[in-house]
């Protein structure tokens, strides 16, 4: 659009805004992404302070009764303080190991995202800047992987390494690495072609100060949108592995775990063992994936008018 | 056309080459074989005897062309558990997944593609918006989740469905399945839906991108400058170029459903063969885990290879390329 | 009778950033097989224009007043069903790219079948033999060959001359090319501007060419309106607009146009941008642009007639002295 004609030059620029806060501007105006945010962070921030928040910390055998279990939401625990959310077969106050799980829901998630990010993107900026037959050899692996789903890829991992938090997140990142490979090359190879790169090369730069310090930060922007998909994602698919009880073990009640055990009570109708896990299983994606929707539309540039 | 099946068979052959080296050195390597592919509770003297007739003494070259000579033949040892063949095993167990993604591919496609094109014609209807909202959910519901509740509501309270189990099958035109009774049908619905609620967000969120870009196309314009009646528009015009993309992921999610009925078959006991892998799992018994993951690799390719046939087919454009080849 | 009558006719774009008045306030009236040039820059509302008159206006964008009348029906607010029959039947469309137009995964013959279909109850043989003709009619070489093909396979010049054809199927009165050659080679350009000339005057339909370029319509057109910024600003035949142009826009579009007579001479350039539709300035909406604008250009000209047969929007027009 052209400006318009009666601005005199050099006149005092109004409502100039910083990147950030176009970006700020922009993931505002909708007003479901900003509540998602808000969401994400309160439900980060449950987790985080769970051990001074909660009645009960469920893995300390000595705060746990038996008496207590199978209750019904809002009964009143032997011990005094009113389940809001039941407890579930061992007498554990749901409510508390639900944010106890929440912790290591999210920092699985969050470890194998993070570590799939650094190592894929990795890959994918030397395929990219080093070209040929690396980048072939490289981009063929990753079709290859992205060919099967990533849910059947951590499903033969834990079948060949077995269960535990370590094996999950090797597994997790196995799994998805690939995504932020591809991501991340695609875009090099679009801004290897620009003429700043050109220029960095001219003066000299290294290899590794051009992919990272020039390169990468370009790159930034599809990456944080992956980023945001694929860790939900993670936190999904090890929701799943531990229910099928191929994940994490009964040592480390992750929320898939907690629905794991509701699932033999469910017939008979205790619902809320399994119920009141899920849903803040659900919150943490669906607020994640909101995020990172809104993320994609006001970071993709082809949308913007 | 041959050229270029060729090729890809080729390829495909390449990639289950590649994949058995993953799978076997997998087992091998990353894990302790005699655990993995000898009966846990073999005494001293059988182990010593396995190892040897399983060449575990061997260098681990010659280990794999060993294996790989058992996967040609179809050979992944016998089940610890059941004493029978594993490729016979899992052989037994797939009609019944198969028939359980199937169901559900065909449900994404009959409930995505309405809703996906109802929500790209008519964008800022509260109808779409409902519908996009409800499509988001579909993709952050954990699929497992979903499959408790649903036998919760469906089965535990108001008593409407079977909750686990295939039900009563019959054979239709050589083919058994639980599609043709009605107590099978019972007992289909709601995995068949669980597992393709992914599937559904998946559909209605293709179609209707490929929409939004179709109505904006001068063809389409074009069509209806020619006077076509909306329908045929529709119908016709955007459909057809729709369902290039829609059918080739959907081919490709067809492997996908196959390998996620492993959570729907697990929850709703449904007897395919995701259950028997999970039991397998759980139950240390090795030779059906590698064969399974062997038979999902070659489903696959397969898989894989149809789809990109089926493109070829479907768009005119990609044909002819392929035959100037 | 005029076989179109567009008056005041004004579509609106209500768009996010503000409305956009992309069509806004036209007049012109189409005799029984004229050829009327709609000239004009890109975003000056012609293409519009051409939507209009078949009802195809996509929201945001909305008729919001004025009349369309063919053969005397009114066209703004009919019903969808009789704009339906009209399209493509009474008033046909050619579009301007034509790697575009044309539907990438339907065969030409199915494209052209479903045109003569739409409007009548003809068997598919009947209908396919009737485009097999159209496209002969064109100058398309084998064309059961290529009624057989998909676009790709044609070249662009070649896929232009099927949407003209696809356009002359159901012998329509009034044919709205919009810059039909414009993504086209300039030799192939001619042949098409040839070709469908031919046709119109062989089939007696009137037609409005749209276009940016007044050297194309030139040789075309009985008659030319020129637009600018969603009006007309000068109208009137062929050769008085061309050799005695009135409003200082048609005098900087002819002055950048390259001929032979004018070889060594520097193209005057019209200064300025296209204007931003959203924020046009207050009265004529050329003033800024405009070497001969005064204060009288700040209220909105109206339309004149100074001459027989001419019309025109502009308080100080060529060859009338500006008073000091």
């Amino acid at each position: 659009m052209s400006v318009p004609a009666d601005s005199a030059p050099g006149a005092p620029e109004i409502g100039v805004e910083t990147p950030f806060q176009r970006f700020r501007a922009e993931f505002f105006e909708s007003w479901i992404a900003a509540f998602a945010l808000g969401l994400l962070g309160l439900i980060v921030v449950l987790a985080l302070l769970a051990p001074w928040i909660t009645p009960q910390n469920p893995y300390d055998l000595g705060q746990v009764d038996v008496l207590d279990g199978k209750l019904p939401p809002g009964s009143r625990a032997y011990t005094g303080y009113t389940m809001w959310l039941g407890s579930d077969g061992a007498g554990r106050d749901l409510y508390s190991a639900i944010l106890y799980g929440l912790r290591i829901s999210i920092s699985v998630g969050v470890a194998s995202g993070v570590i799939a990010l650094v190592i894929g993107s990795t890959i994918g900026l030397i395929a990219a800047y080093a070209g040929g037959r690396v980048e072939t050899v490289v981009m063929r692996l990753v079709d290859l992987q992205l060919s099967f789903p990533a849910a059947l890829i951590a499903l033969m991992l834990v079948a060949v390494m077995g269960r535990g938090i370590d094996k999950i997140i090797i597994a997790l990142v196995a799994a998805q690495w690939a995504y932020y490979a591809r991501t991340v090359r695609a875009s090099a190879l679009v801004e290897s072609a620009k003429e700043y790169v050109e220029a960095a090369r001219c003066l000299g730069l290294g290899h590794a100060r051009i992919v990272f310090r020039h390169i990468l930060p370009n790159c930034m922007a599809p990456l944080i949108v992956v980023g945001t998909v694929q860790t939900a994602h993670a936190i999904a698919l090890e929701a799943t592995l531990s229910f099928l009880g191929v994940g994490l073990r009964q040592t480390e009640p992750s929320l898939g775990v907690l629905i794991a055990n509701g699932f033999e009570y469910m017939m008979s109708g205790r619902y809320w063992i399994s119920f009141f896990p899920g849903i803040a299983l659900l919150l943490t994606i669906v607020s994640i994936n909101l995020v990172g929707d809104q993320l994609r539309d006001v970071l993709n540039p082809r949308l913007k008018k | 056309m041959t050229v270029f099946i060729i090729r890809r068979l080729l390829q495909a052959a390449l990639v289950v080459l590649l994949m058995s080296l993953i799978v076997f050195f997998g087992v091998n390597v990353i894990g302790d074989p005699i655990d993995m592919l000898i009966n846990p509770e073999a005494d001293q003297a059988e182990i010593e005897r396995a190892i040897k007739a399983l060449g575990l003494d061997r260098p681990i070259g010659e280990q794999y062309l060993f294996f790989l000579k058992g996967v040609a033949t179809g050979d992944f040892g016998r089940s610890f558990i059941f004493g029978e063949p594993a490729l016979k095993l899992i052989l037994h167990h797939m009609p019944a997944t198969v028939e359980l993604a199937l169901t559900a591919l065909i449900l994404a496609i009959l409930i995505g593609i309405p809703l996906g094109l109802f929500a790209g014609l008519y964008p800022d209807h509260p109808v779409s918006r409902a519908i996009m909202a409800g499509s988001i959910l579909g993709f952050s519901l954990p699929t497992f989740w979903v499959g408790l509740m649903m036998i919760i509501l469906f089965a535990v309270v108001l008593g409407w469905l079977p909750a686990t189990g295939r039900g009563d099958t019959a054979v239709f035109l050589g083919i058994k399945s639980s599609a043709f009774t009605r107590d099978g049908l019972s007992h289909l619905a709601m995995p068949a839906l669980n597992l393709a609620l992914l599937k559904i967000s998946l559909v209605i969120r293709l179609t209707r991108a490929g929409a939004r870009e179709a109505m904006h196309q001068d063809y389409i314009k074009f069509a209806r400058a020619k006077g076509l009646r909306t329908r045929r528009v529709i119908g016709v015009h955007l459909l057809k170029n729709i369902m290039i993309p829609v059918v080739t992921v959907l081919g490709l999610e067809f492997g996908n459903l196959l390998a996620f009925s492993v959570v729907t078959e697990s929850i709703f006991a449904w007897p395919g063969m995701g259950k028997l892998l999970i039991e397998s799992l759980l139950q240390l018994d090795r030779p059906v885990v590698v064969a399974y993951l062997m038979i999902i690799v070659v489903v696959f390719v397969i898989i894989n290879l149809a789809v990109d046939i089926l493109y070829s087919i479907l768009d005119p454009r990609v044909r002819l390329r392929e035959q100037g080849t | 009778m005029s076989v179109l009558e567009v008056a005041g006719l004004r579509t609106h774009f209500f768009t996010r950033a503000g409305v956009v008045k992309a069509v806004d306030g036209v007049d012109f009236t189409l005799q029984r097989g004229e050829v009327m040039g709609l000239v004009g820059e890109s975003g000056s509302g012609k293409t519009v224009t051409g939507f209009s008159i078949l009802g195809l206006v996509d929201p945001p964008g909305r008729i919001v007043g004025g009349s369309i009348r063919y053969r005397g029906e009114e066209l703004v607010g009919a019903p969808d069903e009789r704009l339906r029959e009209l399209r493509g039947n009474r008033i046909a469309m050619i579009f301007q790219d034509p790697m575009m137009t044309l539907n990438p995964v339907l065969r030409i013959d199915t494209q052209m079948v479903e045109a003569i279909q739409a409007h009548e109850r003809v068997p598919k043989k009947a209908a396919w033999e009737r485009a097999r003709d159209g496209l002969g009619q064109v100058g398309i070489p084998s064309p059961e060959e290529r009624l057989r093909a998909y676009p790709h396979q044609l070249s662009g010049g070649m896929r232009q001359r099927v949407t003209i054809a696809i356009a002359f199927l159901n012998a329509p009165e009034l044919i709205i090319a919009d810059e039909p050659t414009t993504a086209l080679d300039v030799t192939i350009q001619a042949q098409i501007i040839y070709q469908a000339q031919k046709v119109c005057r062989e089939r007696g339909a009137a037609m409005i060419w749209i276009t940016h370029d007044l050297a194309v319509v030139a040789g075309l057109a009985d008659r030319i309106c020129v637009m600018y910024a969603g009006r007309i600003v000068e109208a009137g035949p062929t050769d008085d607009v061309i050799d005695r142009p009135l409003h200082p826009y048609t005098v900087g579009l002819l002055g950048s146009v390259p001929s032979a007579n004018k070889r060594g001479q520097r193209l005057n350039q019209i200064p300025g941008m296209t204007p931003n539709m959203l924020a046009l300035p207050k009265g004529c909406a050329f003033r800024e642009r405009c070497a001969r604008a005064g204060d009288a250009c700040l209220a909105e000209p109206g339309i004149t007639e100074p001459a027989a047969g001419r019309a025109l929007r502009c308080f100080h027009p060529h060859g009338i002295e500006v008073p000091a």
